[in-house]
């Protein structure tokens, strides 16, 4: 069991719910999972060519998938996901 | 050191030992206080950049006014920048910054024009984005603006392989992308195996409160394969390293470079000898009012996730 956190912008496909509990042993097989129980969830995540969307980051442990596995990145029991916007600063 | 005007005071920062924040002795943990240029923060050094390459290019006239969107240190060294030279400076930032960088703002003479809080620094980038389009000002636009990148590359990145050729690592905060591109390149030419590695803050619901998925913006400065890692780091996390910089090695930095000497303390457990350079971007003084430093550690968590940090 994986625990996705997710932004408030993504909360009105799960009934408000700030984080939910999924499984798979890849990211895109969990966020396949989350799509499956929230329809829509998952549709400003993904780009139209499958990869992850530009403007989205997501995190297993806190650490970027972008330098990981990105969507193929290994989930193990226990980890923890987080689907953040792209923020700037300076 | 002696200089004829405060702009040639910017950069050539100290790089000084951080023995107390290691968890291991074999992985030297080092910081770059940006935090001693002229207004306190990193950003001194990509104002000047900006400023003087408008300059040189004919964009920047006399009669123009600079406009710039921030979160807060950028307007600051522009505006220190702006008054030394003699421009006019508007900023755009988020009306949840913190009270001394608003002051500090108007101190240097800058008119200020503030966006919503909870859209953040990308909605400061929407709103200046909207009013660069009349000619009178001229926008450095520290986001997309070359000169940025290469204030790091030819002063950040220079000087640690000056003061550290032995650099393994080098962590920073994801901005601009600025100070993590320049830097890299520069670490990189010097000894390809040298690892970047960006740090971002997880800055709570209200900065996170975009309309869609879709309002995220991504810096067109910032080159993403310069990064080996990235990690998220939360503000109570960064709150609490920020407090022991202080409390260990008498550091008295900004919320974000907590977020850095975290991510380095987290790759010092991974790795058995190297020297990490952690970019410690400003001090802690425009932080005084969030309470970071507030003897109780509930109200001075209170109050930081209360406000922008980044």
């Amino acid at each position: 069991m994986v625990r996705v956190k997710l932004p408030t912008i993504l909360r009105k496909h799960t009934g408000g719910e700030p984080a939910v509990d999924a499984e798979g042993a890849t990211l895109r097989e969990l966020l396949e999972n989350l799509e499956a129980r929230y329809p829509g969830l998952t549709k400003n995540v993904l780009a139209n060519d499958g990869g992850l969307h530009r403007f989205v980051n997501v995190y297993v442990n806190d650490e970027d998938v972008r330098y990981l596995g990105s969507l193929e990145t290994a989930m193990r029991e226990g980890d923890v996901v987080s689907i953040l916007p792209a923020v700037a600063g300076g | 050191m002696r200089y004829d005007d405060i702009l040639q005071a910017i950069g050539n920062t100290p790089l000084v030992g951080m023995p107390s924040m290691s968890p291991r002795a074999p992985v030297r943990l080092w910081a770059k206080l940006e935090g001693q240029n002229p207004t306190g923060s990193v950003k001194d050094r990509i104002a000047l950049a900006m400023i003087e390459s408008a300059e040189a290019s004919g964009d920047l006239t006399p009669d123009k006014t600079i406009l710039e969107p921030t979160s807060g240190n950028t307007g600051i060294a522009l505006a220190m920048v702006a008054k030394r030279k003699g421009y006019r400076l508007t900023v755009v930032i988020p009306d949840n910054a913190s009270h001394e960088r608003v002051q500090l703002l108007e101190l240097f003479g800058a008119e200020i024009v503030y966006s919503p809080g909870d859209k953040g620094t990308n909605g400061s980038i929407e709103v200046a984005r909207a009013m660069a389009k009349d000619p009178k000002y001229h926008m450095p636009f520290q986001y997309g603006n070359l000169a940025n990148v290469l204030a790091h590359y030819e002063g950040t990145g220079a000087e640690i392989v000056r003061d550290l050729p032995q650099v393994t690592h080098f962590i920073a905060g994801l901005g601009t992308g600025g100070t993590l591109t320049g830097t890299g390149r520069r670490l990189h030419e010097h000894d390809p195996r040298v690892r970047v590695i960006a740090a971002e803050p997880e800055l709570g619901d209200l900065v996170y409160g975009l309309r869609s998925l879709d309002d995220g913006f991504i810096p067109p400065i910032f080159d993403e394969t310069v990064l080996d890692r990235k990690f998220l780091v939360s503000s109570s996390d960064a709150l609490r390293v920020t407090r022991e910089l202080t409390s260990r090695e008498g550091i008295f930095s900004g919320i974000s470079s907590g977020a850095v000497v975290y991510v380095a303390q987290r790759i010092a457990t991974e790795i058995d000898e190297g020297d990490i350079v952690c970019l410690l971007a400003d001090g802690g003084w425009k932080y005084l009012s969030t309470e970071a430093w507030a003897p109780e550690i509930d109200r001075a968590e209170k109050g930081v996730s209360e406000s922008l940090w980044w």
